[in-house]
């Protein structure tokens, strides 16, 4: 009989600390070609950051300063700005309604489960948030009065108010949390429209891209669902349908939809109805997405395992009641991520209505530059990337946030 | 007639009976979709008429009054020539582009998994900025700020006396042709097949004997060998040529015009973003036993990368990566922003210049279609190909 004896084992820390020079000589010369690649991108990275620093000493934001009110609202009257101003007050109390309610929907969850919740902190929210929250003090610094950051502060404290607030709304709202984007869009559209208000065809600039995807994306999604379904019908001439319409759309370009809407919509519609810009191009981008939500849709479905149909079957439901509350709830859990991908795509891709005419962000950059004092100095690369910050801190902190979704829901590692 | 009472049973009434509802939602379906098409065709006729406007396509025929830059097209051609045109400049850049989007898009992807940090940190930031800018945005920086401010079309740079650079047409060394130049692509391309068939002998050659097989080097030198043959029996058709100003025009030499560039430079740069996540996620899809493995056998890292890795990674990578070269596709009618004449701009010209517009955007989706749906063709070709030869 021999005893082994085994070491304590020494609890080694997970993180070593590394000294700097061992960590360089890990992660950058760690072999010959190694420091040669390190000397070469070292030499380039350099080179740009001097170049970005040349750029932003050198740049004249002259234009900016002057352009903010085109660039955001565009030919919004500014009598009415006020309107705006409570849209965004309605906004921000919305979202901060809308966050409890996520928040309060988790938190029962985990108690019926019987699991910890996890609370983000708010230095959480804001390692998530900050390119957002970057941009709206970026933003700010352009302004020429002090109105405006005040206001942004106020719209600020609502939402803040409205979070705290959110913790008294009744369990049967919470349970209906769909109902506050709901009447948050119907207010904001009354505070907007309402009692002489502006209407949409005069709805420019950063904010008509905004709009543009939300509305492009929530009329979309309906139809996007009934084609989804269509496509997995057992009624061939359904499928059929579903899949003509759907391949056909995938296989051409949005500019193509919105020439459809800018220039032959008005034919097929019949009689003296006239439709502004916006709406006919509102129209054209729905009816492309709608392929688009169609296919994440019909990937949402085929995340659901047969055995739940089957299970809805023998409980003895009818199709329609299997798919409504068996298969569509669990299909649609399941397809946030890419659908979050399909409203970055659309949020990007707003900018081509810019094609037809349609005076948005980006379109309103390109006026600017053609303004007569601002005409022919190469203001494009100013401008450009100053718009290029919008789309690129919206579509950055949502793509963030699809992949935290899909880590947390664990799509695809079922 | 006691026993037969459930066989017979009562028969459940018509509108609940499937094969009934079957029909019927069926029959719905296309009344309702064809039902639409009808009213709106109705409609679109009657509107075409209204504002006299023709209802055929008998226009295709008609002079066009468009011109379009750097080609032979002339404004008293016919529509469908114009159309024709358009489809060229179109597909030149997707020719073009896509090797250059999979070339760019796999170096960037596989750099942001390098393990020098430097390397990795800046494909990362390359990709996590790219990715989340409008591709239009891109186009349109490029061009104003990039090929705008080259020197004017009058005095052009000619850098190296090899380029002739202006803002409207840069043009670098290329190949004039004189007749026998059909002949010697003949030639060429029986070469190309002939260094194939040589290289998989000696594939073959190598299996058998276990010797190596050195197929580059026969499969080169054998293309060589016929095409410098070749070249000298139908009389060197083909001569290396410089571009030449004379005054405005560029004689010789091979360019494009400045928009050209701008267009497929953007596309390439924020398309590659998007191939590189693929490219990388496919890499990382490989399971992590194949480097062990090719580790425990010691290849070098670049042979680990070529012979284990990147095989694999690519046949993950196909299918995303086809959806990828559709949206390059796509992407290139976004050309419309600065003025290169691909498909849709010529569309947006002829709509400008009075022709009916819901039949040349019915023929410009049409035309979008042949060009996806040929590139869908071809890779799911390839793509069966690939996953027949390994799935075991």
């Amino acid at each position: 009989m021999t005893t082994t004896t085994i070491p304590p084992s020494p609890k080694a820390p997970l993180h070593r600390p590394v000294s700097p020079s061992v960590w360089m000589k890990q992660n950058l010369f760690s072999t010959w070609y190694n420091s040669l690649l390190t000397v070469i991108f070292g030499v380039l990275i350099a080179s740009v950051i001097v170049a970005l620093i040349r750029y932003l000493v050198s740049i004249d934001t002259e234009i900016i300063r002057v352009n903010l009110k085109l660039y955001m609202t565009g030919r919004f009257p500014a009598e009415q700005l006020w309107r705006l101003w409570a849209g965004v007050f309605v906004t921000t109390a919305g979202v901060g309604l809308f966050a409890r309610a996520i928040v309060r929907t988790a938190q029962m969850k985990a108690t019926t489960a019987g699991l910890e919740f996890d609370r983000s902190t708010p230095w959480d929210i804001v390692r998530r948030f900050w390119p957002i929250g970057a941009l709206v003090v970026f933003t700010l610094s352009f302004t020429q009065t002090i109105t405006p950051s005040l206001l942004t502060l106020a719209a600020a404290a609502i939402g803040l108010a409205a979070y705290w607030l959110g913790g008294g709304l009744p369990a049967w709202i919470i349970r209906r949390s769909w109902l506050i984007p709901l009447v948050g869009t119907t207010a904001f559209y009354f505070v907007l429209v309402g009692y002489g208000g502006v209407g949409w065809d005069l709805w420019q600039g950063f904010f008509v891209n905004i709009v543009i995807t939300i509305a492009g994306i929530s009329l979309a999604f309906p139809l996007g669902i009934m084609l989804a379904l269509g496509r997995r019908s057992s009624l061939p001439v359904v499928r059929y349908l579903s899949v003509t319409y759907i391949e056909i759309l995938r296989g051409v370009p949005m500019i193509t939809l919105l020439l459809f809407g800018a220039f032959a919509l008005g034919f097929v519609i019949p009689g003296d109805v006239q439709f502004s810009l916006f709406l006919r191009l509102l129209v054209a981008i729905t009816l492309f997405q709608s392929a688009y939500i169609a296919e994440v849709v019909r990937g949402g479905l085929q995340s659901v395992p047969r055995g739940q149909v089957e299970a809805g079957q023998s409980i003895g439901l009818s199709p329609w009641k299997t798919t409504r509350y068996i298969v569509l709830p669990q299909a649609l859990r399941n397809m946030i991520p890419a659908l979050v991908g399909q409203f970055i795509s659309l949020y990007k891709d707003t900018t081509l209505v810019f094609i037809v005419g349609l005076l948005d962000l980006l379109r309103a950059a390109q006026v600017s530059t053609a303004q007569p004092e601002f005409f022919a100095q190469g203001l494009e690369s100013v401008v450009l990337p100053f718009v290029a910050l919008y789309f690129w801190a919206g579509s950055y902190v949502m793509s963030r946030e699809s992949r935290r979704l899909e880590r947390k829901l664990g799509v695809g590692v079922r | 007639m006691t026993g037969t009472e459930i066989s017979t049973g009562t028969r459940s009434p018509l509108w609940r009976n499937v094969r009934v509802i079957r029909v019927a939602l069926q029959v719905m379906a296309v009344v309702v979709v064809f039902g639409a098409i009808w009213i709106l065709g109705t409609n679109l006729r009657d509107e075409l008429i209204a504002k006299n406007l023709p209802t055929g396509f008998d226009f295709l025929n008609q002079p066009t009054g468009v011109t379009i830059a750097d080609s032979s097209f002339k404004p008293s051609s016919p529509v469908w020539a114009a159309l024709i045109a358009g489809m060229k400049n179109t597909f030149a850049l997707t020719i073009v582009g896509i090797p250059l989007v999979t070339i760019l898009g796999t170096l960037i992807g596989v750099a942001r998994l390098s393990t020098n940090w430097l390397v990795a940190k800046a494909a990362a930031v390359y990709v996590e900025t790219i990715r989340n800018i409008p591709p239009l945005l891109i186009i349109l920086f490029v061009f104003n700020v990039v090929i705008l401010p080259l020197p004017a079309p009058n005095d052009p740079a000619t850098p190296l006396d090899w380029f002739v650079i202006s803002n409207l047409k840069i043009v670098g060394p290329g190949f004039t042709s004189s007749p026998g130049a059909g002949i010697l692509l003949i030639i060429v391309i029986l070469a190309l097949v002939a260094a194939v068939i040589v290289g998989r002998w000696r594939t073959r050659y190598s299996d058998q004997t276990g010797e190596h097989h050195h197929r580059m080097l026969w499969g080169l030198g054998v293309f060589a060998a016929i095409v410098l043959v070749g070249y000298v029996v139908t009389g060197r058709p083909v001569a290396f040529s410089l571009p030449v100003l004379e005054g405005r025009v560029i004689t010789g030499g091979f360019g494009g015009l400045g928009s050209y560039f701008a267009v497929l430079a953007a596309l390439v740069i924020y398309t590659a973003s998007h191939v590189a996540e693929i490219i990388r996620g496919s890499i990382l899809a490989v399971p992590r036993g194949q480097t062990e493995a090719a580790n425990a056998i010691a290849l070098t890292g670049f042979q680990r990368l070529r012979f284990v890795i990147l095989p694999q990674a690519f046949r993950f990578a196909l299918p995303p990566m086809i959806n990828q070269y559709l949206n390059f596709t796509k992407n290139t009618s976004l050309a419309i922003a600065i003025g290169f004449a691909e498909i849709t701009l010529v569309t947006f010209q002829l709509i400008g210049n009075g022709f009916p517009a819901p039949q040349l955007i019915l023929l410009l989706m049409g035309a979008y279609l042949l060009f996806t749906l040929t590139i869908s063709l071809i890779a799911n070709v390839i793509n069966r190909r690939l996953q027949l030869v390994t799935n075991r």
